[in-house]
């Protein structure tokens, strides 16, 4: 495991890794796209009272899955940069700040866009709606701070740590927003109408969630390659590889 | 007093020896505080008895920024004058150094806050067992800001755009402080003792005083290399 970790943690291994890891990950994402699409847009069943406009539910829910999933990515990378001071799970950190403060967006964005018609209004102090809001500014302190230090490693560290703050407290907010919007309005419409949802519906869903994690993955992959470039900016590889690549383009 | 007890002692001494050598700086949370609260008159309807009715929410709102603002001097001067590394250096626990900052600044501005709050909202006329829910929330929940803020505070110190930064990183933190702060003063007011509200509030304290100090420490570490 630790032969294993040194091996793939050395940024230099890892860059060559991401490249292939990208050109794996890129054929499975069309896929899943494509046929996410065709899904949400024309298998899936009008729904009987949202009419059409139900299925911009195929880009919220999975903007609102990858908002908290790529979240648990940067535990994740926070606890191995803060206890064995991994260099790539920094990086890991710096990529994903970015891409879960634009989902974390895009599902209040969408989530507004839809409640337009349904709820008769663009914003709602609802629980979900008021936490996601909560979050998004959670993202944007993490990347301010990442901003405002100007020492790359350091920075790295401090976000680690305020990674590990906030994941301490979106529980708490979460659960404390739930506990006040319920007491301050009754029950307001739920996401997802109806407890069931129908297959042809739900197969699209979870298609197109699995093709939004696909491509945040092939994202973050992109912008982990460019902090490497970054981080080892002065070694032996990077220069070697600049300088090939600068070559190419000469000819 | 045994060594724990004496590393927390000295902290908060010297956090308050170092304001009341310059007094002025113990006014100006509590001067803000009063002063958001003179503004909110100015921005809603003069409808009689409508600021009278929100009076613990915006009471509490003032509270949460005037704490949060003030914790940006917590670490500012020692960390400009070096005092933070020779701390750092001296071997002492930082995470009981964080305990006592936080104490000094729970002593600087929360404990006043709360206490100026009372004759406020005694003015506000707001009910006897509404004041005592709002005052005792604050004492709560200023305390749970101080030892959250710290680790925040150490975090940031130093750099540019520090207060602004601060501000941001912290207020998302307190938002359940303030939902459970202002609502037992709003439950109070109906009559209701929100007994449940104020053992939030002091599971919030227990828990940061659990857990923030040891982030306080590390975010020194942190930020001095």
């Amino acid at each position: 495991m630790m032969n294993l970790l040194h091996k793939y943690a050395s940024l230099k291994n890892f860059y060559f890794l991401s490249l292939r890891l990208s050109r794996w990950l890129t054929l499975p994402f069309v896929v899943a796209l494509v046929y996410a699409i065709i899904g949400a847009l024309w298998i899936a069943p009008q729904d009987y009272q949202q009419g059409e406009s139900f299925r911009i539910m195929y880009v919220h829910v999975p903007s609102a899955w990858l908002s908290l999933f790529i979240y648990l990515n940067m535990v994740g990378a926070a606890v191995f940069a803060l206890i064995w001071r991994v260099k790539l799970s920094e990086i890991v950190l710096r990529a994903c700040a970015p891409l879960g403060a634009i989902f974390t967006f895009l599902a209040l964005v969408t989530g507004s866009i839809w409640g337009k018609p349904m709820w008769g209004t663009w914003w709602v102090w609802d629980a979900r709606l008021t936490s996601e809001l909560i979050l998004l500014f959670i993202y944007f302190g993490i990347i301010a701070l990442f901003h405002a230090i100007e020492d790359r490693r350091m920075a790295a560290r401090a976000c680690a740590l305020l990674t590990l703050v906030g994941a301490v407290n979106i529980p708490i907010i979460h659960y404390s927003v739930q506990w006040w919007s319920t007491l301050h309005q009754g029950a307001t419409v739920s996401k997802m109408g109806a407890p069931s949802i129908h297959i042809d519906m739900l197969i699209p869903l979870i298609v197109m969630s699995i093709a939004f994690t696909l491509y945040f993955m092939i994202a973050c992959l992109v912008r982990i390659r460019i902090g490497i470039r970054e981080y080892d900016r002065n070694s032996n590889w990077v220069n070697y590889l600049v300088k090939s690549t600068l070559q190419k383009e000469h000819d | 007093m045994n060594s724990v007890a004496r590393t927390i002692n000295e902290t908060t001494s010297r956090e308050l020896r170092k304001t009341f050598r310059n007094p002025s700086e113990l006014f100006y949370p509590l001067i803000f505080f009063v002063l958001v609260l003179t503004m909110f008159p100015f921005a809603i309807p003069p409808v009689t008895g409508l600021f009278n009715s929100i009076a613990s929410g915006v009471l509490w709102t003032a509270a949460l920024l005037a704490i949060s603002l003030s914790l940006e001097t917590l670490f500012k001067a020692d960390y400009s004058t070096g005092a933070l590394e020779v701390i750092h250096l001296s071997g002492a626990n930082l995470i009981l150094i964080g305990i006592g900052k936080a104490l000094g600044h729970w002593v600087l501005s929360g404990l006043p806050i709360a206490l100026l709050a009372f004759p406020i909202g005694w003015a506000l006329d707001l009910k006897f067992l509404t004041l005592w829910v709002l005052v005792t929330s604050l004492l709560l929940g200023s305390a749970t800001m101080s030892l959250m803020g710290a680790s925040i505070s150490a975090l940031t110190v130093g750099l540019r755009g520090g207060g602004f930064l601060l501000v941001m990183l912290t207020l998302p933190l307190f938002v359940p402080l303030l939902i459970f702060g202002s609502s037992a003063a709003a439950n109070a007011s109906l009559g209701i003792v929100p007994e449940a509200e104020i053992y939030f509030l002091g599971g919030m304290f227990v828990l940061s005083l659990t857990l923030a100090p040891w982030a306080t420490a590390h975010a020194i570490r942190i930020r001095l290399g």
